[in-house]
């Protein structure tokens, strides 16, 4: 029991940390365009179990509050709406995922494009950015931690914010 | 017995309850009834105001400490351009946490520690009053500190200054958890000094002891009558502030968002409105910390009592008139600029006027002594008037938009705070200690103590005046080597060691002189106030009989004070209740005795506070414990009602004659 | 050295407020003196003998002490405000008229002008006429900044969605620096901006000069290094018109070459810091909002080539 209640408040402290640390100083490797993410489960010979690779910044408060700001500076709101909410693009914020949940299958929509519409902007930018786009993707649906995912906005409010959204439970489509 | 005016037999000095042997059996029985509660748990449940103010004093002192660590740490950082000692991260969180410690865990509460402590003694109380309350706000203040510095130590150390500026500080800028926990550190940090701010005025206005009507008040307790009524008055502001601001980050209200009709100036002025008279909170106790420490080494009274006194109001008065001098830079209309500059320097004309009165007792003394107190409160017209006349400067518009947010003001708040409140802070304790210890602390270590912290405090803040001059931002973590202010920078830095070193050995002094120091007695100094007519430390009902009054120095005309108060009850913790303004005998009281839910609402307290950071539901559920816990304080006990007090105090015989003519 | 300075004006704002510095200065060194002294020659009588205290003739020092002191306060006032009048009275006609947008943590520049072409982006760097007046309109793009040139004039905050204003007029030409002052952030300590004031037929071929698009680049190399521009992560944020790169949210760098620093006047704009700048940005400014780019060596080389003829 004892134990039980260290284990935790040791956890708990260390999700603090966690949550506050600003990786400024990203090694500049990982800025390197090259990423270990598989971008198709389509292989020769026997199936084989992909492992599922984290964001760095998956409980990570800096990281995801660059993503926000990088998906509006990037212009992906331009397709996906304001907050992710949808337009021409489909919407990010709701329980759907056409191309995978799992943050390595986030990478590669980013890094790689999908057919119907989404460019590729693994040529454009550091893996850095788009591990910090993966996890703000997936505080839209209320994956990642709530008192990590991004406030509101400074802006008209037409949504309500990450750090508010419930968390949605991943439903696999396939298509719009 | 003769007769009184209401016809109740009233008392003599030659009452039986005055006898030597009829005393000692009142104070056998005091003994037994104020006793200390004891063990762990008598520890947790402690109300006394002298244990209390001991804790808040000290407790306080650990947080200046640390404070005074990440100074340290800053100045390391400056030392040289272009240092890489600390990051910019880094460097954020530990200046912002600086100053958020120095004004809302130093120097608030420990002025208020030291009234808790000694306002009742000077009044000639046996408690204050709501001594439950003053436990709460004592474990608020204490689980607010470790709120704060556990978040420090992870990572979560607020970033954004201790103003905490919207948009920086909130819901979109400010990332993570860190300014939440500025925000909750302000909440329990002003719970804390308003339930101080509330017992301390009721002491004074309620608590006095008889004769010691308005006009016969020590100036200390008066400076902290009015600093409470300042508290009362300003804490509300930046409570209210800081709770939208957490209302913004977490359930996005648009308090502070431009875009849907809020406003980031909201922001300021809400915090300045608070944070202005703040800067006289902590000022003005020191003034009354001066008085009686001036008083009693010149052995004689300050000139100009009634002057002095309307000063300090008139100086609380004004302070809440000029916060908008912090915001000249906002782009300000200027007729209302020219008002708030014409109301910031003429905020200096009272306290002008009690800077003459003292330099006019110095003159006058009839027994001039420098000792160590007496230096640190003769440095204050060294020192803090080079604040007090930059003070000036930056009142005025032009210039203020020249140096603002410069070190040019990083120097002129620390020669106003430091020279204006820490040296009559440290001058106050040494002052008081033999009251709180029974001991007097080494002069020689204090003098030394003393000539080191004025060399060292000058030079590290007189050269940020010129770096100010020369264009040196506040709050930068680091400058180019091709600004050429790494010279004054490194005497900046020199400085803050000798200053550091002179506030190692006045700790020294503390803790050597508890076991070593030379044995006080009652009155070491030979105070005029009734802190000197009890024991050193003094018991846990601070008097017997209890002391009245006769004039404005009691102890220095004991000649002309009434007898003292008889006909208290010593088998229960009753007090005398006077009126307000003449501190005839009213009533009296019986004052709650050690409680543990002090401590259990503060805990619920805290939770509530913390959670309400992660989850707003936090408030709900959190407030139940709340709740629960203050029935339990609150549950009424059997006993007399305190309506039959007050009967039996009309028809009972408190206190001798002269009281009622 | 002075580059920075308020006691070095070299605007007549800047002049007004260093006189008023003077004037105030000395009044307070004086006012200081005399209670010092008068404090220390109390300290002396009251060691030395007891005096015959007379309390109404004390107390009547006293008053005659304040009375003295409310007459030094009253005359500051009197030159506080008259300083802040001459201020206002500085004459703004025929001025130029420059928006200045506060980001985290960088200057973007914008010369105002009714015809849209003629308009004139830059960042961190503002070029003005000496001895003509020079309105700035100040927003700010995300949190508080403030403006400060001490040569020239005080300060003025950029809050969101307020619009304030900044009159200077620089009365000699020389190259000044300077800074934000309301604290922004994480790299509040680098963002500073250099203002180069010089004559106006100078100034007036500087604007024509940065109104042109980028040169087209002619070395292979330097062709190579407008297609990595173009086609990596540099036009993901960056501005260079003339070319694909067309994203408004960093610092625009169609005339990057001209500019004597970078970063937000953090480091000199020479080949070599241009390189660790790209290479590893996080490096020299730890937080700021470019990335480390992650290009290779040959199309670094090639960029810099590139970036070169930006003048």
């Amino acid at each position: 029991m004892r134990h039980a209640v260290v284990i935790l408040v040791v956890a708990a402290l260390a999700g603090a940390c966690e949550r506050e640390t600003r990786r400024y100083q990203e090694l500049p490797a990982a800025a390197n365009r090259e990423t270990g993410v598989r971008l198709t489960t389509l292989q020769p010979g026997a199936p084989q179990q992909s492992e599922t690779v984290q964001s760095p910044y998956q409980n990570n408060a800096w990281g995801m509050s660059e993503g926000k700001r990088l998906f509006a500076a990037y212009n992906c709101t331009g397709c996906h709406g304001v907050n992710g909410g949808g337009a021409i693009g489909p919407a990010l914020k709701d329980d759907k995922w056409i191309y995978g949940s799992q943050p390595d299958q986030i990478y590669s929509t980013i890094s790689q494009g999908r057919p119907d519409g989404m460019p590729s902007f693994g040529g454009h930018l550091p893996a850095q950015q788009i591990w910090m786009l993966v996890a703000y993707v997936q505080s839209m649906s209320g994956i990642t931690p709530k008192d990590a995912a991004p406030s509101r906005n400074d802006d008209q409010m037409n949504a309500i914010p990450e750090s508010r959204t419930g968390f949605l439970p991943p439903i696999q489509t396939g298509h719009r | 017995m003769s007769e009184g005016l209401t016809g109740v037999p009233l008392l003599t000095d030659q009452d039986e309850r005055l006898t030597s042997d009829f005393l000692e059996g009142e104070e056998r029985k005091l003994r037994d009834t104020w006793k200390y509660a004891e063990g762990f748990f008598g520890w947790c449940a402690e109300t006394d105001h002298k244990r209390i103010g001991r804790r808040f004093v000290i407790t306080a002192f650990v947080w200046f400490a640390m404070a005074g660590v990440l100074a340290a740490l800053m100045r390391i950082q400056l030392s040289r351009p272009e240092n890489t000692f600390l990051g910019p991260d880094l460097y954020n969180q530990i200046f912002t946490t600086h100053g958020t410690t120095m004004m809302f865990l130093f120097a608030v509460p420990v002025w208020l520690g030291l009234a808790i402590y000694m306002v009742p003694l000077q009044v000639g109380a046996r408690s204050i009053c709501f001594p439950r309350l003053v436990a709460y706000a004592y474990w608020m203040f204490l689980f607010g500190g470790i709120f704060l510095y556990t978040n420090f130590f992870l990572n979560t150390g607020p970033d954004v200054g201790w103003f905490s500026y919207p948009p920086l500080a909130g819901a979109e800028y400010g990332i993570g958890k860190r300014p939440d926990v500025w925000a909750q550190l302000i909440t329990f940090s002003e719970v804390s000094s308003l339930a101080t701010a509330t017992a301390i005025v009721c002491t004074v206005l309620k608590l006095r002891t008889p004769g010691m009507s308005l006009n016969r008040i020590p100036l200390f307790v008066w400076s902290m009558l009015v600093v409470s009524a300042m508290i009362i008055f300003a804490m509300p502001a930046v409570m209210v502030s800081s709770t939208c601001l957490i209302l913004d980050r977490l359930v996005s209200t648009h308090f502070f968002n431009q875009a849907e009709g809020g406003d980031p100036l909201l922001w300021q002025h809400l915090f300045w409105f608070f944070g202005h008279p703040e800067v006289y909170i902590i000022f003005l106790p020191a003034l009354g910390a001066l008085s009686e420490i001036i008083s009693t080494f010149t052995g004689r009274p300050v000139v100009g009592y009634v002057s002095m006194i309307l000063s300090l109001i008139a100086t609380a008065f004004i302070g809440f008139g000029v916060w908008v001098h912090h915001m000249f830079a906002t782009g300000l209309p200027q007729l209302g600029q020219s008002f708030f500059t014409a109301a910031s320097i003429m905020i200096v004309a009272p306290t002008s006027v009690q800077i003459f009165n003292w330099i006019a007792t110095v003159w006058t003394a009839r027994r001039l002594r420098l000792t160590t107190p007496m230096l640190y409160a003769l440095s204050f017209f060294f020192i803090f008037i080079i604040g007090g006349l930059t003070g000036v400067m930056l009142a005025a518009v032009p210039l203020d938009r020249q140096v603002h947010d410069t070190f040019f003001v990083v120097a002129h708040f620390h020669y106003v705070l430091i020279g204006g409140s820490v040296f009559p802070l440290l001058g106050a304790v040494t002052f008081w200690y033999p009251k709180l210890t029974g001991r007097l602390m080494s002069e020689g270590l204090g003098k030394l103590a003393y000539w080191l912290l004025f060399v060292g405090f000058n030079l590290t803040f007189f050269p940020m005046h010129l770096l100010g001059l020369a264009g040196m931002p506040r709050r930068v973590y680091t400058y180019p080597a091709s600004m050429g202010w790494g010279g004054l920078n490194m005497l900046a830095s020199l400085g803050a060691a000798v200053m550091a070193l002179s506030l190692l050995i006045y700790l020294v002094n503390v803790v050597v002189s508890l076991r070593s120091g030379a044995l006080a007695g009652n009155n070491p100094w030979g105070v005029a106030t009734l802190d000197g007519a009890t024991a050193s430390p003094p018991p846990a009902y601070n008097f017997v009989p209890s002391p009245t009054v006769g004039s404005r120095e009691p102890l220095w005309h004991s000649e002309i004070s009434p007898p003292p108060v008889v006909g208290l009850s010593a088998a229960k913790r009753e007090v005398l209740v006077t009126r307000v303004l003449d501190a005839e005998p009213d009533h009296r009281y019986e004052m709650p005795g050690p409680s543990i839910w002090p401590l259990v609402s503060a805990i619920a307290t805290s939770v509530m506070f913390v959670w309400s950071i992660f989850n707003p539901w936090g408030v709900v559920w959190g407030s139940i414990p709340i709740t629960a816990a203050l029935v339990l304080w609150f549950w009424p006990k059997r006993g007399v009602p305190p309506a039959r007090l007050a009967a039996d105090a009309a028809a009972g015989h408190l206190t001798p004659r002269e009281m009622v003519s | 050295m002075h580059i920075q300075s308020v006691l070095h004006p070299a605007g007549i704002e800047a002049a007004l407020v260093s006189r008023l510095w003077w004037v105030m200065f000395w009044t307070c060194a004086v006012v200081w003196v005399a209670v010092a002294g008068a404090m220390l020659f109390a300290i002396r009588r009251g060691r030395t003998r007891v005096a015959p205290a007379n309390e109404r003739s004390v107390f009547r020092n006293v008053l005659v002490a304040a009375g003295i002191s409310l007459v030094a306060l009253v005359w500051l006032l009197f030159e506080s405000v008259l300083t802040g009048r001459a201020q206002e009275n500085v004459s703004t006609k025929d001025s130029l008229h420059i928006q200045v947008t506060g980001y985290q943590w960088w200057w973007d520049v914008q010369y105002e002008n009714p015809v849209p072409s003629l308009q004139v982006t830059a960042a961190n760097e503002i070029h003005i006429p000496v001895g003509r007046a020079v309105v700035v309109d100040l927003f700010a793009g995300d949190v508080i900044h403030s403006l400060w040139i001490p040569n020239l004039q005080g300060k003025i905050d950029l809050i969101p969605g307020r619009h304030n204003t900044l009159t200077l007029r620089a009365d000699a030409p020389g190259i000044y620096r300077g800074q934000c002052a309301e604290y922004c952030g994480a790299q509040h300590a680098h963002m500073a901006l250099v203002v180069v004031a010089e004559p106006a037929e100078q100034f007036e071929r500087w604007l024509s000069a940065n109104r042109a698009p980028a040169p087209a680049p002619v070395t292979p190399s330097q062709v190579r290094g407008k297609e990595v521009v173009e086609r990596g992560p540099c036009a993901m944020c960056h501005n260079i018109t003339g070319s694909l790169a067309s994203a408004r949210t960093a610092p625009d760098l169609t005339h990057i070459a001209s500019r004597s620093t970078i970063g937000a006047a953090t480091v000199p704009n020479t080949r070599g810091y241009l390189a660790g700048w790209i290479l590893d940005p996080q490096h020299i400014k730890p937080g700021n909002r470019m990335p480390p780019t992650g290009l290779s060596d040959e199309e670094l080389q090639a960029v810099l080539d590139y970036l070169e003829t930006l003048k």
